[in-house]
């Protein structure tokens, strides 16, 4: 009780008196605050848990983002909420056989999912080099590999992205459940409810996700409109994003960017329930594997090989 | 009875009219136009009267930029074009087909790839799988017929390093 405080001028309080003044304070700065920061902000802070939201609080969230991204981009984008459609379940091919390392995906796919392009460089597609003959070694892989011409001798490449597991460790680890699986398979990260502790990084066996260390750079005139909730609408620094299979563009039916870049036709991709899909022919017809499929993370994106 | 051999008989000439006109539309794979050079096609504007010269031979006036390596010295023009109707490819059976199905012609020796593009494995498909326009490419998109050889070409600059000043740490 009888612990005293002296202020510069001189003056004593009590610990009480000093307590009071201090937390008026802080409510006075409160209000202030209340009063000059925008209505935006406070939205986007209280937005409630998606799968918690209603209609109306989501069309809500599309306009505050849209508007958002006007102001920022000086482009109208359209955000969309689009649902797994019923009946779906995707999967993606990627024949070894063809693959040339050109990493034409890689880029095609910075473009569509409006990735920040420097500082930091964000590529969800990673294109390993790899000894021919030595696929099971995934030690020896190099990402870096910068020759004039590919393919080189002696040499496989095996572009490597979020494998959309149906059993992820990515989910499991997040902490505020601002990551999961779509009934479409799609394990999908709420940017807005992201807190940055990167602990899905860490659990993906596959190198799936990566992390906006600063706010994204990306080009104005090069800003994709068409974007999805969950997929390529222009993250916030500090949140962790990862390869969709271009949720805004499959859930309407269009093929993932990366599979229409490919120059060689490597990439595949279609609903795993539909008998006559392609993915289900080439996992009934050729020589197909999961990348460490020993994990138990079963995988919906099959390696194979068409020669 | 008489009546059920009329309808017999107008059962048969409708699935034969449907088989003529089936055959005469094939939508089943719609392809983008055949990468030609320009001001090439039709080839009947030029070889119109002239007629086919049947000596396997190098061509030595006109199309010379043409190097065949596709089973060169088995195989030469006449083995795929036809040498009446310069618009057509002949088929081994003697058949003709448009250039926009070239495939049949391709698939005639490349039967496992063949059957693989049918299937959507080999070669690449572009815009909407569900429905709307779904565009297949020939396999002259991709491999020119006279050097099918797919060549190397220049990868996209690799990622930045965790060192590189492009990159935020």
């Amino acid at each position: 009780m009888g612990q005293r405080t002296r202020t510069m001028s001189g003056n004593l309080y009590t610990r009480r008196t000093f307590m009071k003044i201090l937390s008026a304070g802080f409510v006075a700065g409160l209000g202030g605050i209340n009063a000059t920061c925008k209505k935006v902000i406070n939205e986007e802070f209280l937005q409630k848990y998606f799968s918690e939201m209603t209609d109306e609080e989501k069309k809500r969230v599309v306009q505050r983002l849209e508007e958002k991204y006007l102001k920022q981009y000086g482009k109208s984008t359209r955000v969309s909420f689009g649902e797994a459609k019923q009946n779906t379940l995707w999967g993606y091919g990627l024949d070894l056989s063809r693959c040339i390392g050109c990493r034409r995906c890689v880029y095609a796919c910075v473009k569509e999912n409006n990735n920040s392009r420097y500082k930091p460089q964000l590529h969800w597609i990673r294109v390993i080099r790899l000894k021919k003959g030595n696929l099971i070694s995934l030690e020896n892989a190099e990402h870096y590999y910068d020759p004039d011409k590919v393919p080189e001798e002696g040499f496989i490449y095996m572009p490597v992205q979020c494998q959309q597991c149906e059993n992820p460790p990515c989910v499991k680890v997040c902490p505020v459940h601002a990551t999961w699986k779509e009934p479409d398979g799609l394990v999908v990260v709420d940017y807005d409810w992201c807190i940055g502790c990167r602990y899905c990084m860490a659990a993906c066996p596959y190198k799936g996700r990566v992390f906006n260390w600063a706010e994204p750079n990306i080009p104005k005139e090069d800003l994709n409109t068409t974007m999805h909730y969950f997929g390529n609408r222009p993250r916030m620094k500090n949140v962790v994003d990862k390869c969709t299979f271009c949720i805004q563009r499959v859930r309407s039916g269009r093929y993932p960017a990366c599979v229409e870049a490919c120059p060689t036709g490597t990439r595949k991709f279609g609903n795993l329930l539909d008998k006559n899909s392609e993915i289900r022919y080439l996992i009934e017809n050729k020589r197909v594997f999961r990348l460490k499929e020993d994990l138990n993370t079963e995988p919906k994106f099959y390696y194979f090989f068409s020669l | 009875m008489r009546v059920l051999v009329y309808s017999f008989l107008l059962l048969f000439l409708c699935s034969t009219l449907s088989y003529v006109q089936g055959r005469n539309v094939k939508v089943e794979f719609p392809v983008p136009r055949p990468p030609l050079s320009k001001g090439i096609f039709p080839c009947s504007s030029c070889h119109e009267g002239i007629p086919a010269n049947p000596t396997k031979r190098q061509l030595k006036d006109e199309h010379i930029n043409i190097k065949l390596h596709h089973a060169e010295g088995v195989r030469w023009c006449l083995d795929c074009h036809d040498p009446t109707n310069r618009d057509k490819f002949k088929l081994a059976n003697g058949e003709l087909v448009a250039f926009t199905e070239s495939y049949l012609l391709c698939g005639q020796c490349h039967g496992t790839t063949y059957r693989d593009w049918k299937a959507g494995i080999h070669g690449k498909r572009t815009g909407y799988f569900d429905g709307g326009n779904r565009t297949y490419l020939l396999c002259v998109h991709c491999h020119d017929p006279h050097d099918p050889k797919f060549k190397p070409m220049k990868p996209e600059p690799p990622p930045y390093g965790p060192k590189n000043a492009n990159n935020v740490r």
